[in-house]
């Protein structure tokens, strides 16, 4: 224990090897990392009043360069009470819940979800969350939707479908962040190893992991750009991560695009291998986020805004090549992901056996942004409509801003020091054709095979 | 002059031999075969690819890999390392309590309708086809509606135990009670006994064994039912640790669970097979 911590504060722990929040070997790392925090919150706070002081940066530039940083300074305390804003910004309002329930699956997509669970982010925030295994999305959902839970990983598709009522009762889900982006694969059995081209697949058996999921959208896109109708020409079939590799092993189906580390996990098997990346189709496209209960952050403002620090900062953390050993091994064990470390490890750094015999090394195989891009889930709601999940007419615009906090997160993300892009809608770029969010309606139109 | 072994003696051999023949021929089948590590693949691509080793998780174990697992479950059975890794003993002491839970909710209900509708043509009649139709239908089709009326994973899946531990209790107290010997009852309005003292000095005992029988196939069916309720809900409980096991595809673990679930079952059905002795009576 270091000499600044209260030895009355509950939070604070005495007799533990490491520090107090348990992120560190040393309490002396902690104090360091914790006065990196605080430098970063002042850097945040003063560069705020500097870009409200002068709004044109090259006036900035000139000012400081004419009196010098130290005189600036003292100059513009003597106007703004730079300390209190400070202090404003570190003050942290109470939190009206601690005790929080959130749910995952263990695949890594949950990533910042699990890890800030065993590394502190959700302690160093004062929330005392309890991480959930669940056995299923259709568990998730209905977890979600009787308010066992807070707040949950989610396929990306599934807030949007859950505030449109498909599948389910009509009930509003907020996106708080994304986790991870990339990270899937198309994986296919041994037998398969002639049929490269997904023109030969006619009459072959996939399987995914839910209909409101990224998977089962790209799957059939993928399909369909090839001259296939993923409705005639396939069968899809819907399944769990596990059952998809006993599935593949036992002959019962030819493939699947599921989440990782099963893709690896069936290669590392050796009776199979993987394909096509996800990012090959679409890179940086999203795939699970973090749903919160509608209504949540008008309800608990400040536990709102430390869950979103929490899980904002794990992303982040996650996002960095030079911290995913240390997540493997908090996340690698029997209470998370209970999966083999060897198999983690190729799913994270991206250097992996692809079951064919070479090694591939694709740095952002997976990869984590939290920034909820409402033109993604404009393009959702558009592959939505176009296999028939969504009937009738959709407002685009109004449902992706609704269920996508994209102006709240970027707020937040701001205040915590992270970059986060100035837009909420950006053109995506799928299997080479542009999509463009301010047009969803033509976008649908322009494709051949749909069931509208 | 040659020994004559008794009856139980020669079963109790006849068991352990099949038990050395099941090990055997497991262990035959199971023998790990070496993976040839072919010549010109890049070693870095075998050392992905799990290093040729013959071990994967998933493959079936030996009888060896088995004991050990046993060993090292058996040795640590409370252990709890946050809510979605706990020792064996917890899982099963959550998924008993679920299971007694549901089971005597039901028997509260059951028996004391069962005696209604033993006593009662009219009531036996008029209940009837709603028993029929209840009856025969798969506890886990209740599970979603119990989780979308209840909205409690855990209360839905005692609700599931409930629901399918009633029905054979309630037949057999009904059959039970529409059996006592009528001289029983005949003798018993002779002496103008009450009501009550009727119902528990002279049915209950009466159709004790038949009620019995009930609870033990309740019971049967509430263990089977309550491993797969917990591998649709998760949380807590033997068929999540089930779900969990398959989910790292570790047969190992999986099999481990398997006989843990004989044994329970095993031992909660010898509880009531006593329970029944002790009730039984002769005529």
């Amino acid at each position: 224990m270091s000499g600044f911590d209260n030895p009355f504060d509950p939070d604070t722990q005495l007799h533990r090897a490491g520090c107090s929040c348990g992120r560190h070997h040393s309490q002396a790392d902690h104090d360091a990392d914790m006065k990196n925090e605080d430098a970063r919150v002042s850097r945040v706070v003063e560069s705020a009043v500097m870009r409200g002081l002068f709004p044109d940066d090259r006036m900035r530039r000139n000012f400081l360069r004419a009196v010098g940083a130290g005189t600036a300074m003292a100059a513009i305390s003597t106007l703004f009470p730079m300390g209190a804003a400070k202090a404003l910004a570190q003050e942290r309002g109470k939190l009206e819940k601690t005790d929080l329930k959130i749910g995952f699956i263990p695949i890594t997509c949950a990533t910042p979800i699990i890890m800030a669970g065993p590394m502190g982010f959700y302690a160093r925030e004062g929330l005392n969350v309890s991480l959930q295994k669940t056995a299923g999305w259709a568990v998730i959902r209905d977890k979600v939707q009787n308010k066992e839970y807070d707040a949950s990983h989610m396929l990306s598709p599934m807030p949007l479908a859950m505030s449109l009522g498909l599948g389910s009762a009509k009930q509003a889900i907020d996106v708080a962040t994304i986790q991870n982006i990339n990270g899937q694969a198309i994986t296919l059995h041994l037998k398969h190893k002639d049929k490269m081209n997904p023109k030969d697949w006619k009459g072959m058996k996939f399987g995914l992991p839910f209909d409101y999921s990224i998977h089962n959208l790209l799957l059939r896109y993928y399909l369909a750009e090839a001259g296939l109708d993923p409705d005639k020409d396939v069968e899809l079939r819907m399944m769990p991560p596990p059952d998809m590799v006993a599935n593949l092993r036992a002959g019962n189906i030819d493939g699947f695009l599921g989440p990782e580390p099963f893709n690896q996990r069936a290669v590392f098997e050796g009776f199979a291998f993987i394909h096509t990346l996800s990012r090959d189709l679409w890179d940086g496209h999203p795939c699970c986020a973090f749903g919160v209960q509608e209504g949540f952050y008008k309800q608990y403002p400040n536990t709102y805004a430390a869950l979103f620090r929490a899980i904002a900062s794990a992303t982040d953390y996650a996002h960095k090549p030079e911290n995913r050993k240390e997540i493997i091994e908090a996340i690698a064990p029997a209470n998370y992901l209970n999966q083999p470390i060897p198999v983690l490890e190729q799913v994270m750094t991206g250097r992996f056996a692809d079951g064919l015999g070479k090694v591939r090394n694709v740095p952002d195989r997976v990869d984590f942004d939290p920034f909820p891009w409402q033109s993604m889930a404009v393009w959702i709601l558009t592959q939505l409509k176009r296999w028939n999940y969504i009937k009738g007419d959709v407002n685009y615009q109004a449902v992706a801003e609704e269920v996508f906090r994209a102006t709240d997160a970027r707020a937040r993300m701001a205040e915590i020091g992270l970059t986060a892009p100035k837009a909420s809608y950006m053109k995506h770029t799928i299997m080479g054709k542009v999509f463009d969010p301010a047009k969803p309606a033509e976008y649908l139109n322009s494709f051949a095979i749909k069931r509208t | 002059m040659k020994t004559r072994l008794s009856l139980s003696q020669k079963s109790a051999l006849l068991s352990l031999a099949l038990f050395g023949v099941i090990l055997l021929v497991w262990q035959l089948t199971t023998l790990p075969e070496a993976k040839v590590v072919a010549d010109g693949i890049d070693p870095e691509y075998a050392a992905l690819m799990g290093g040729g080793a013959s071990t994967a998780a998933s493959s079936f174990p030996t009888p060896a890999a088995m004991g050990q697992t046993v060993w090292e479950k058996l040795s640590d059975p409370f252990y709890d390392n946050g809510p979605n890794d706990k020792g064996i003993g917890i899982q099963l002491a959550y998924s008993l309590a679920r299971v007694l839970g549901g089971f005597f909710l039901a028997a509260a209900v059951a028996i004391p309708l069962g005696f209604a509708i033993g006593n009662s043509r009219v009531v036996y009649a008029a209940l009837n086809p709603y028993v029929q139709v209840l009856k025969p239908i798969s506890p886990l089709a209740w599970m979603p509606l119990a989780l979308y009326t209840i909205k409690d994973a855990s209360a839905s899946s005692i609700f599931v135990i409930f629901i399918c531990s009633l029905w054979p209790m309630l037949i057999n107290t009904a059959l039970g009670v529409a059996n006592v010997r009528r001289d029983w009852l005949d003798v018993s309005r002779t002496l103008e006994v009450k009501p009550l003292r009727l119902a528990f000095r002279v049915i209950l005992p009466a159709a004790a064994p038949t009620i019995l029988t009930g609870m033990r196939i309740s019971m049967g069916i509430a263990w089977l039912v309550i491993v797969a309720a917990e591998m649709l809900v998760g949380g807590t409980g033997i068929g999540y640790f089930v779900w969990n096991e398959w989910n790292n595809l570790s047969l190992t673990n999986v099999l481990f669970a398997i006989l843990m679930i004989g044994v329970v079952g095993m031992a909660l059905d010898s509880i009531f097979g006593l329970l029944g002795k002790r009730v039984a009576y002769q005529e």
